[in-house]
């Protein structure tokens, strides 16, 4: 038993890994979430938001992160809608344009057709240059900007009008797969202007751990990693009775995947711990 | 044939079986609609409207859409020009489909498209076997289209509108956007346009050096730019969030939790602090205090690998996803199809 341990080939620890994520997806098994302290913050940050109140949402992910990120993105930009915010999305990455293309087609267009681009929602779309880009829409949007995704002059669309920089609007949303992503906007917006706009940010597991120091003084509220999204969910769903709408429960239904192989990582480990010291027994032979 | 070789082989029949069965159970699968939606554009000749929404007295010549308000409202005037008409593809369920709405047809194109998504995913899954010319295909895909990709995204979004829309802005206008907007041309932008050509000499076969002085400069920008906004946001203010009562209190009250949290954290990050100080040898109470700070970092490595296996978990569930609802369509629970999915069929 143990030599067959020892030398079990790994892609059996794939495969066990591949079933045990999926049985959960294809029976559809989901369990209870306890919202965290911090995603309830973040939650409160955009529930405080006023008709009419502008949100700057940065979709700073690829489809890369696009499994762990577009929950979050989905439940931010129902969010800011139901809340009657005007909507800037905007991304530091080069496929962030086509992901947010993606939120509007599934979350405004459906769910809230009244909206209407360039007048309650915006693509500014991707700028390259990483955090050199928030340095300079911080004190000077249209400077970068100078049209909108789609080609459209910057001044032509209505929603930009009285905007100049990043510091005219209410809330800074970003979700962030890493560099340059929610790091950034804290460093090069939220502490260089702490009291002109508010922050919070949504986060791949990866950028969590270093991201948690922020909070409370520079982010109040942080969404961290898919158990985030569906802590997010969660709030969201018993707050505007969306328990009967599955596109906003994607984070909720990946996290039956998340608790079964989570077992089997922390068995995993027992066993190769069990076995080591079992190695270092015979070893003493 | 090798016992182990046997085995896989076993399993990846048994898995083209099961999609056989699933073909021959529920028809087609993997299929992706869209709806055809007409868009017509007309010009008109209407007053124009100050900001504050008064009447200049000028005229100017827009593009509305054909049958909106803009084109119906008072004072606008078709002009002689043709209307521009093209039809727009968006997105649509396999359900209304079915239910024959106008417009929704079957996308060949788009078919294709998600098929080929599946079989780069199984191709990169397949590495996890070993490595293989599909793995390798799909590997070269991925990195030719991404360098390509960001090539041409960052001369759309940034050389043109930026660049050449500052410098010859009417030229830009007539020839690649025309919805920049007239302005005087900016000729500082001649500066990073130099830059830019010199940094890309390094592809010239003589004076490769002159790539260097761009270079330094960017590098000598970002790293100053760096400095002082970690000295301000990660130095500065995390000195500030250290500094926090030992007693907090709520409403007049003793808040043990946060009084807690706050001991564990000012006496971790001092222990964490010793660990790296290294002008003392770590014996006696300062060796004491390393190893605690030791342990605390372990723990924050534990932590960030729990988090790290929720990340990668969670982008696995997604590639699942993808392949049981958008290609098998083995489950759907979003409803996107009005036909019962394989799980609910066999589940009854």
């Amino acid at each position: 038993m143990y030599q067959a341990l020892n030398n079990l080939d790994r892609r059996w620890i794939f495969l066990v890994m591949a079933i045990v994520v999926a049985v959960p997806i294809i029976t559809q098994w989901s369990f209870p979430e306890k919202v965290s302290k911090q995603t309830r913050d973040a939650y409160a940050e955009v529930e405080r938001l006023q008709p009419g109140d502008r949100v700057l949402l940065a979709l700073d992910f690829d489809p890369a992160s696009a499994g762990e990120l577009s929950p979050m993105a989905t439940s931010f930009v129902y969010h800011c809608a139901t809340r009657g915010a005007k909507i800037y999305f905007m991304s530091l990455w080069p496929v962030g344009p086509q992901l947010i293309e993606e939120s509007i087609a599934k979350v405004l267009k459906p769910d809230f057709p009244d909206m209407r681009y360039g007048h309650d929602y915006v693509n500014l779309g991707y700028k390259s240059g990483y955090e050199g880009v928030i340095k300079v829409i911080i004190t000077d949007l249209k400077k970068l900007y100078t049209t909108d995704h789609r080609g459209s002059g910057i001044n032509s669309i209505p929603m930009m009008a009285g905007v100049e920089s990043v510091q005219d609007m209410d809330l800074v949303i970003s979700v962030s797969a890493g560099y340059a992503g929610a790091k950034e906007w804290v460093m090069y917006a939220k502490t260089a202007y702490p009291d002109k706009f508010n922050f919070i940010a949504g986060c791949t597991g990866v950028q969590a751990p270093p991201l948690l120091p922020y909070i409370p003084n520079q982010m109040p509220g942080l969404v961290a990693a898919i158990k985030g999204a569906a802590e997010y969910e969660k709030l969201m769903a018993e707050q505007y009775g969306l328990e009967d709408q599955p596109k906003y429960k994607e984070g909720l239904r990946r996290m039956g995947s998340q608790m079964f192989a989570h077992i089997l990582m922390v068995m995993l480990i027992l066993l190769g711990n069990v076995l080591f010291f079992m190695g270092r027994k015979e070893a003493r032979r | 044939m090798k016992r182990e070789t046997l085995i896989w082989s076993i399993i990846m029949i048994g898995g083209l079986l099961i999609l056989g069965v699933r073909f021959a159970m529920m028809g087609g699968f993997g299929k992706v609609y869209v709806r055809e939606v007409p868009v017509n554009f007309v010009q008109v000749e209407r007053p124009e409207v100050a900001e504050d929404g008064t009447e200049t007295g000028e005229s100017e010549t827009v593009w509305v859409a054909g049958g909106s308000p803009e084109e119906a409202a008072a004072g606008a005037v078709r002009t002689g020009s043709p209307s521009v008409n093209w039809t727009k593809r968006e997105a649509a369920l396999p359900k209304q489909f079915n239910a024959r709405e106008p417009g929704v047809i079957f996308s060949l194109r788009d078919t294709i498209g998600t098929w080929f998504a599946a079989f780069l995913t199984l191709s990169l899954f397949s590495f996890l076997y070993r490595d293989n010319a599909f793995y390798k295909l799909a590997e070269s895909i991925f990195i030719g289209v991404s360098a390509a990709y960001w090539m041409v995204v960052g001369f759309w979004s940034v050389i043109v509108p930026n660049v050449f829309g500052s410098l010859a802005p009417n030229f830009v206008r007539s020839w690649a956007m025309p919805g920049l907007e007239a302005t005087e041309p900016d000729y500082m932008y001649v500066v990073p346009l130099i830059l830019g050509v010199m940094l890309l000499w390094r592809l010239a076969p003589r004076g490769g050096w002159i790539s260097r002085w761009p270079l330094a400069l960017f590098i000598g920008v970002f790293a100053g730019l760096r400095m002082i906004q970690f000295i301000q946001a990660d130095f500065l203010n995390q000195v500030r969030n250290s500094v926090v009562p030992f007693v907090a209190t709520e409403g007049g009250r003793i808040d043990f939790g946060t009084s807690i949290w706050n001991i564990v954290s000012v006496l971790g990050t001092l222990a964490c602090l010793t660990y790296f100080f290294f002008s003392f040898e770590h014996k006696g109470t300062v060796g004491k205090i390393a190893r605690v700070g030791t342990w605390i970092l372990m723990i924050t490595f534990g932590a960030m690998f729990g988090y790290t296996v929720m990340g990668r978990i969670a982008l696995l569930t997604g590639r699942l996803e993808f392949l049981f609802i958008d290609w098998l369509w083995l489950i759907d629970p979003t409803g996107t199809r009005a036909t019962a999915s394989l799980i609910s069929t066999l589940t009854g």
